[in-house]
């Protein structure tokens, strides 16, 4: 059972991990368009 | 699609969830294997989904290629980077299952190796992408992604050409298998191929903002080069 909970919790960490930059990215930019709106 | 993608999100989170019930509690136990075989029904899907998106960034590169579509271009790029984190997940998920079964983690056989080749054509890509400054990147990168899909064939295909040691396909190879496992397995392939699809595409619309907001940037700059002189 620990190898089948490493691999399911590994994939989710990986996805989630991948979500979270994509946010990330997401709330750099929205930044960015505030300042250009801004201007 | 803003409207519908908060809906469609919700949806593939429910179809998630009733996919990691039916592989965790329904799904028969397999016998010689025992608990460690429900890894399959994360580890088949993931790589379902990689080869789909990695053929999604054939297709764009292609169209690229043909009319220089700057819309393909960013779309393949969102493409093979969610492929790379399902091709990820498929090349960890597998030594998990190998080490209680093979007793090993990895060996070099075809399909791991032409798995662990194809991981690696797509993360040069992105690389390539993400670092070289020079005009001709999109270009060069779709050439690469055109090579790059030859070794999806090869990989799948291995298994049934090449005696390795990776197991025979059991859906479609010939083998049997219990209608529950078969249910749990359908359930998993298409819930992670709409997670791939929606995830695809808001990387895609963040490429394109992303773009659209380096644009007005540049432009900006001109302007204010312009007025200051």
């Amino acid at each position: 059972m620990t190898y089948l909970y490493a691999a399911y919790i590994l994939t989710w960490v990986i996805h989630i991990a991948y979500l979270g930059s994509l946010a990330r990215r997401y709330t750099r930019l929205r930044k960015e368009i505030e300042e250009l709106a801004k201007k | 699609m803003k409207r519908v993608f908060p809906i469609l999100a919700i949806l593939t989170a429910a179809l998630l969830s009733y996919g990691l019930y039916q592989a965790l509690v329904v799904a028969p136990t397999e016998k010689t294997m025992g608990d460690v075989q429900r890894i399959f029904y994360y580890h088949v899907p993931s790589a379902w989904t990689a080869g789909v998106l990695f053929f999604v960034n054939f297709v764009a590169s292609i169209i690229y290629l043909a009319r220089r579509n700057t819309k393909a271009d960013a779309l393949a790029l969102a493409s093979a980077e969610v492929g790379v984190v399902f091709c990820t997940i498929v090349l960890v998920t597998g030594p998990i299952w190998a080490r209680p079964v093979w007793g090993i983690w990895w060996t070099w056989d075809l399909r791991l190796t032409l798995t662990l080749v194809l991981w690696l054509i797509y993360v040069s890509y992105l690389l390539l992408r993400r670092f070289s400054t020079s005009g001709q990147t999109p270009v060069i990168a779709a050439v690469l992604a055109i090579f790059g899909t030859l070794d999806i064939p090869l990989v799948y295909f291995s298994i049934w050409f090449f005696r390795t040691q990776h197991p025979q396909p059991v859906i479609g190879g010939g083998g049997s298998i219990d209608p529950r496992m078969l249910h749990a397995f359908f359930v998993n392939l298409i819930a992670f191929t709409c997670f791939g699809a929606l995830v695809c595409w808001s990387r895609y619309r963040l490429e394109v903002l992303r773009r659209e907001v380096e644009e007005t940037q540049a432009l900006e700059s001109l302007l204010e080069a312009r007025s200051s002189r």
